[in-house]
């Protein structure tokens, strides 16, 4: 049996494990799923001048305030299953050499945490299910009604959440090199805020700051996602956002792959 | 009392002589607290865009600025002085290691309140007050000096505010393990205070004023600013904010006396 079959058919298992991992530390999980309501607030401020008067977009589409609320219901929820933390487990194994022991076993390092992360996912979307219910019941017009959008969906929300994972790994691996890579995270993240529509909606955005956007990674791995649910782009717009995903999955994956090689070479498991 | 203040200073050069060998992160913060500051500021300016009929009831651009200064500098001085202390609690608490500070014959909530500092978030205050700045030139006058002296009270009462907050989930750890996470949640929620109180309605107004008081830390200090806080607010912020102190010190107490240890 080659090495990547037998990774291949360790994944049941590993997903087995990290639920498990999951399931025990299930209160830790909701208080994560809990710091993540930016979206809900962010939903109070846009609802507050929303009922004064309709938001005019630079496109000049009006935003009232049940857009805001379906917009941003949808954005917490895609913000759960895109989430991706590796780089915080890797920067911590790295510094404390426990990285070694997942060296030595027959599986990728990166194959085990991409597992531990995913394993998660049924239990966040199980937190989410309540946001879940109130969209559909108060807001259901906010959502796509085009059923293809429905299928280019978990497309759309798997490549968001490959490219959260591949910068995590990027920046993880970068603790191989400098003890502050962390720092980089935060700097992902303040970037986040502003680029991935989580705190306004990018077509809200002056024309310049949303082309600006465009070109960036920010977009595709929250509001792309955001936009086919909530209908926003129409189905060949959103074909194309979901491509351009692909695209920055292939570049960003390529970048992790290159910086963990790089990096595993100088690993020297100090610690002990 | 004497004792006291010297233990804190002995603490706080410790936190200094260590921070003192990253001279570099103060750059670093400097830096990343600028694209927070954008972060913060980005909205606004999307939700005014110059038009004075949209935005916040209420409150034009300049004055909403003041709001996110007020929020800038109680960031910074979480992110100063309150959190690293008493995340490093939580650290205690998992490992068992809060026996050895337990045993130190001075009081443990000193203790463990002022055990690390990170100096260099003071970069945060340089970024408040070029907020500050646009926001009074924005508005088109400064602040009268009573103002000021208002505003520092009130934000006094709010560091007393988040460090009670911060200790109450401490607090916590001791019952509910692995919750280390609390910290973020409790940043998560403060991030709401960058908006003025007016975004807040119905249910969520009495929260945020009275059970997480976030309008309290920065929406009231920006009134005073403004010169527009009425007085008998002020004071009953200010007697909220040692009454929140005081049921702090209680609980930490309480909790304290059931504290088991890790055993091994």
């Amino acid at each position: 049996m080659t090495p990547a079959l037998a990774s291949l058919r360790a994944v049941p298992t590993l997903l087995r494990v990290g639920f498990a991992e999951a399931a025990a530390y299930r209160t830790e999980m909701v208080v994560w799923v809990l710091s993540t309501t930016m979206p809900l607030v962010m939903m109070l401020l846009w609802t507050s001048i929303a009922d004064v008067a309709a938001v005019q977009g630079a496109g000049g589409a009006a935003w009232s305030s049940g857009d805001f609320v379906g917009y941003f219901l949808s954005v917490f929820i895609v913000r759960q299953l895109v989430a991706a933390w590796a780089a915080w487990e890797l920067n911590f194994e790295i510094r404390q050499g426990t990285l070694a022991l997942r060296l030595l076993r027959p599986i990728h390092p990166l194959l085990a945490f991409a597992t531990s992360n995913l394993a998660y996912l049924p239990l966040r979307t199980l937190v989410t299910l309540p946001v879940v219910a109130l969209l559909v019941v108060t807001h259901r017009d906010a959502l796509a009604t085009d059923l293809r959008a429905w299928l280019l969906w978990p497309v759309s929300v798997a490549c968001a959440w490959g490219i959260t994972f591949f910068v995590n790994v990027t920046v993880g691996a970068l603790a191989f090199v400098t003890d502050s890579s962390l720092k980089l995270m935060d700097l992902w993240f303040a970037f986040f805020f502003v680029f991935s529509g989580y705190l306004v909606p990018l077509e809200l955005f002056p024309p310049w700051l949303e082309a600006l956007s465009a070109w960036l990674p920010f977009r595709y791995v929250l509001a792309v996602p955001v936009e086919v649910m909530t209908g926003r782009a129409a189905f060949d717009e959103a074909l194309g956002l979901v491509l351009r995903q692909a695209a920055w999955l292939g570049v960003l994956g390529s970048v992790a792959a290159a910086t963990w090689r790089f990096g595993v070479r100088r690993f020297q498991a100090f610690g002990g | 009392m004497r004792r006291a203040a010297s233990l804190v200073l002995v603490q706080l050069r410790a936190s200094v002589m260590l921070a003192a060998q990253y001279r570099l992160d103060f750059v670093l913060d400097l830096l990343i607290g600028a694209f927070w500051t954008v972060a913060a500021v980005l909205p606004l300016v999307v939700v005014y865009r110059g038009s004075s009929k949209a935005g916040v009831p209420g409150w034009t651009f300049g004055e909403t600025l003041l709001v996110v200064g007020c929020f800038i500098t109680l960031q910074a001085v979480i992110d100063g002085a309150i959190s690293p202390s008493l995340t490093s609690v939580l650290d205690h608490v998992r490992k068992g290691t809060l026996d050895f500070v337990l045993l130190k014959p001075h009081d443990a909530q000193l203790l463990v309140s002022t055990a690390r500092f990170h100096p260099w978030r003071v970069a945060g205050l340089v970024h408040a007050g070029v907020v500050f700045a646009v926001g009074f030139s924005e508005v088109g006058r400064g602040p009268a000096l009573s103002g000021v002296a208002q505003a520092l009270v009130l934000l006094t009462a709010s560091t007393l505010l988040l460090y009670s907050l911060w200790l109450l989930i401490v607090s916590v750890s001791f019952f509910a393990v692995k919750v280390d996470n609390l910290g973020s949640l409790f940043t998560s929620i403060f991030d709401a205070a960058r908006w003025p109180a007016p975004v807040f309605r119905g249910a969520f107004r009495v929260v945020f004023t009275f059970v997480i008081p976030l309008v309290v830390m920065t929406t009231f200090p920006a009134e005073a600013l403004l010169g527009r806080l009425p007085g008998t607010t002020l004071a009953a912020s200010v007697l909220g904010a040692l009454g929140f102190g005081f049921a702090a010190r209680v609980v930490w107490k309480a909790s304290l006396a059931r504290y088991t240890s890790a055993g091994g």
